[in-house]
């Protein structure tokens, strides 16, 4: 492996939708030089490679950003951030203004006012967001897009923030980025738990399988706070295609009804958690399968709803023309997804103070990898990644104050050397019996059937979860011994090891909320009832090598809260 | 849920394995892009949107209840050409106007 030395000031790591913004952002700052570091290439990469159709997160006419965090804290029975929540519900309509002068196109009415869709939506053709949003990255002169580089460990002393680590996931390079200040934007995990179509369509997910948890790895391993991973996010979508059905519910009002025909989800509940779990339920009472009616809906409306899913999801487009029965003739199948960690849907990732800095000094959290802030969306990540520039900027405006260090130290050279005999180890391994795609399938197996998957209805106990910690720990000695022959192998190794430590914290924060608060989010068949006691955050700190949990106190009522341990 | 690469068309430009965001596709040693691990696609087609010589198909795996056909796109002057082709070599055309926004 060569090693490249790189020096900047700011290490924005992850090119998607936050991080992008961020450098927008960063690049009214001409002093600062920005790095994007992303593992694909930014302009596809992250939740919207493919594109989304609605602003889900938008303070519509006779509204107010309080009405957002109202809506938010109810979907999540309480356990939220209102000081996140408000900062960030302050400037989504800011946020949509800037990428409507990008060039993202929104529906207008014959006043030229936005068209919503119910009280915080409106309709966009979002096809092309991410390739506007990457050309407006790369018109900024103080940024740097460094594409295909995978960054796997934080370069931390005395808990401040040094850089990162990395390696070219096509070429044999070593990374060394040394950095005054980082935003971690890397996005959640997927592929922890087995999917819904476990074989050949494996990677048919919700969310990107290749967002596999790398922030919260590094932040956890790091010593970093961390809060929420119980909060799993389970997304009720299209079946097979596991395409949105938000555009269907909404667009042309259709309820969700059951094999009977009956409308269930008045019975369970509106929240996106009890949406999910009255199909759970439905299916397990002999009900299923479970639909959302569409069968009322015009030929013109079957059309433009073709139209909306090749603006996001091409694969439902595809599903019903070859099945030759569009919805208009045919109910749209439903069924939950696997579980996600995710903090723009739910509130799972970094413990983070209102400027979104983590608990390591000059670390800073945005979109889904922070926590604390569910129901996010696209324009909530986007608000994140501008909070979070911002407080950067303010950060070195501050710390600039420190000469800047071109040459780097004997004690970081020899660091870095040790990070780099770490990668080349993986190549030098002989091959054996045992291969990265096997001990991922083991993985997302024992998290299915311990810790509360698709296959146990996303239940769990207490004596499961220990089975399931054991298990995990087990597979983790193991991806020491395997091979890479080459940068790929390489990645899908470090992919392998980032989700086995955010399992291990899921684990952890599942066993640690003695409740059930959430259906099917947090299913604990031992504690089945939600409990006062439990209104709390519970967070959690890798301390020797363990994940240990801990409570801290909701921050409500127009607090807002800054780190003082 | 995958994508196929039609050699003939491939003229080995890369402008898919840089856009991948699954970093996926790579060089074959004719110098034309393939696809590593077709279960590994996630379905995006960004790389059908990409490729200037329409040579990469989008299809649904049969678990998924595919039955065979295969999309591609086309763009010119702001319409996007969805064409789906079932086995039988039947092709349906949808236009979407990328000046349009959805409806819903």
């Amino acid at each position: 492996m060569k090693t490249r030395y790189i020096t900047t000031d700011v290490l924005i790591i992850g090119g998607g939708t936050a991080g992008c913004f961020a450098a927008l952002t960063l690049g009214r700052h001409k002093n600062l030089q920005v790095l994007i570091a992303e593992k694909a290439n930014i302009k596809r990469s992250g939740c919207l490679a493919a594109g989304v159709n609605a602003i889900n997160a938008y303070i519509t006419e006779g509204r107010v950003p309080q009405d957002y965090v109202d809506y938010a804290k109810k979907d999540a029975d309480g356990i939220v951030r209102e000081d996140l929540l408000l900062s960030l519900s302050e400037r989504l309509n800011h946020v949509t203004d800037v990428m409507e002068k990008l060039g993202l196109i929104i529906l207008k009415d014959k006043n030229g006012k936005y068209v919503t869709r119910g009280d915080r939506n409106i309709k966009i053709n979002g096809e092309n967001i991410k390739p506007l949003l990457a050309e407006a990255v790369k018109k900024q002169k103080n940024v740097t897009v460094l594409n295909h580089i995978n960054i796997t460990d934080y370069m931390v002393e005395n808990n401040q923030i040094q850089g990162a680590y990395g390696f070219g996931v096509n070429e044999e390079i070593f990374y060394s980025i040394s950095a005054k200040a980082v935003i971690c934007a890397t996005g959640g995990a997927a592929g922890l738990y087995r999917p819904n179509n476990p074989g050949f369509s494996r990677h048919k997910m919700w969310y990107p399988p290749f967002n596999t948890g790398a922030g919260y790895a590094m932040g956890i391993l790091a010593g970093a706070e961390m809060t929420t991973f119980e909060m799993r996010f389970i997304a009720l979508r299209c079946k097979d295609t596991i395409a949105p059905t938000g555009t269907i519910a909404q667009g042309v009002a259709a309820k969700q009804v059951n094999s009977l025909g009956r409308v269930y989800e008045d019975k369970y509940g509106l929240t996106t958690s009890q949406r999910v779990y009255g199909t759970v339920m439905e299916n397990r009472a002999g009900r299923g399968p479970c639909y959302l009616r569409t069968e009322h809906i015009s030929k013109e409306q079957e059309q433009d709803l073709y139209k909306a899913y090749l603006n996001m999801a091409p694969s439902q487009t595809l599903k019903w023309l070859e099945e030759g029965r569009g919805p208009s003739e045919q109910n749209v199948e439903i069924e939950g997804t696997e579980p996600y960690i995710v903090g723009g849907h739910t509130a799972s990732g970094y413990w983070v103070d209102h400027k979104r800095q983590t608990t390591i000094i000059g670390l800073y959290a945005a979109g889904d990898v922070a926590g604390g802030a569910p129901q996010k969306y696209v324009t909530g990540a986007l608000a994140e990644g501008e909070i979070a520039a911002e407080a950067v900027a303010e950060f070195l405006a501050d710390s600039y104050r420190k000469e800047t260090k071109e040459e780097f130290s004997g004690e970081q050279k020899r660091k870095a050397e040790a990070k780099r005999q770490e990668y080349e180890n993986y190549f030098a391994n002989k091959e054996t019996v045992l291969d990265t795609e096997q001990l991922e399938e083991a993985m997302q197996k024992i998290m299915d059937e311990y810790a509360g998957g698709i296959s146990t209805d996303y239940q769990y106990n207490e004596e499961k979860l220990k089975l399931a910690l054991e298990k995990i720990e087990a597979l983790e000695p193991l991806t020491d011994k395997l091979q890479a022959k080459d940068t790929d192998d390489l990645l899908h190794i470090y992919e392998l090891k980032e989700r086995l430590v955010v399992c291990k914290a899921v684990i952890a924060h599942l066993r640690a909320r003695k409740e059930t608060r959430w259906h099917s989010f947090g299913e604990h068949m031992d504690y089945p009832k939600k409990t006062p006691e439990f209104e709390t955050y519970v967070n959690s700190k890798m301390i020797d090598g363990k994940i240990t949990t801990f409570t801290r106190e909701l921050v409500q009522g127009g607090s807002v809260y800054e780190h003082t341990n | 849920m995958s994508i196929r690469i039609d050699k003939e068309k491939c003229v080995g430009c890369g402008l898919c394995m840089e856009v991948c965001p699954g970093n996926l596709l790579k060089r074959d040693y004719d110098g034309k892009a393939y696809i590593k691990c077709p279960k590994d696609c996630w379905g995006c087609t960004s790389c059908i949107k990409e490729c200037p010589r329409n040579a990469i198909l989008f299809y649904l795996g049969a678990d998924m209840g595919g039955q065979g056909s295969t999309l591609t796109v086309t763009e010119e002057k702001g319409i996007s050409h969805w064409q789906i082709q079932s086995l039988n070599g039947a092709v349906t055309t949808i236009d979407v106007n990328k000046k349009d926004a959805n409806q819903y």
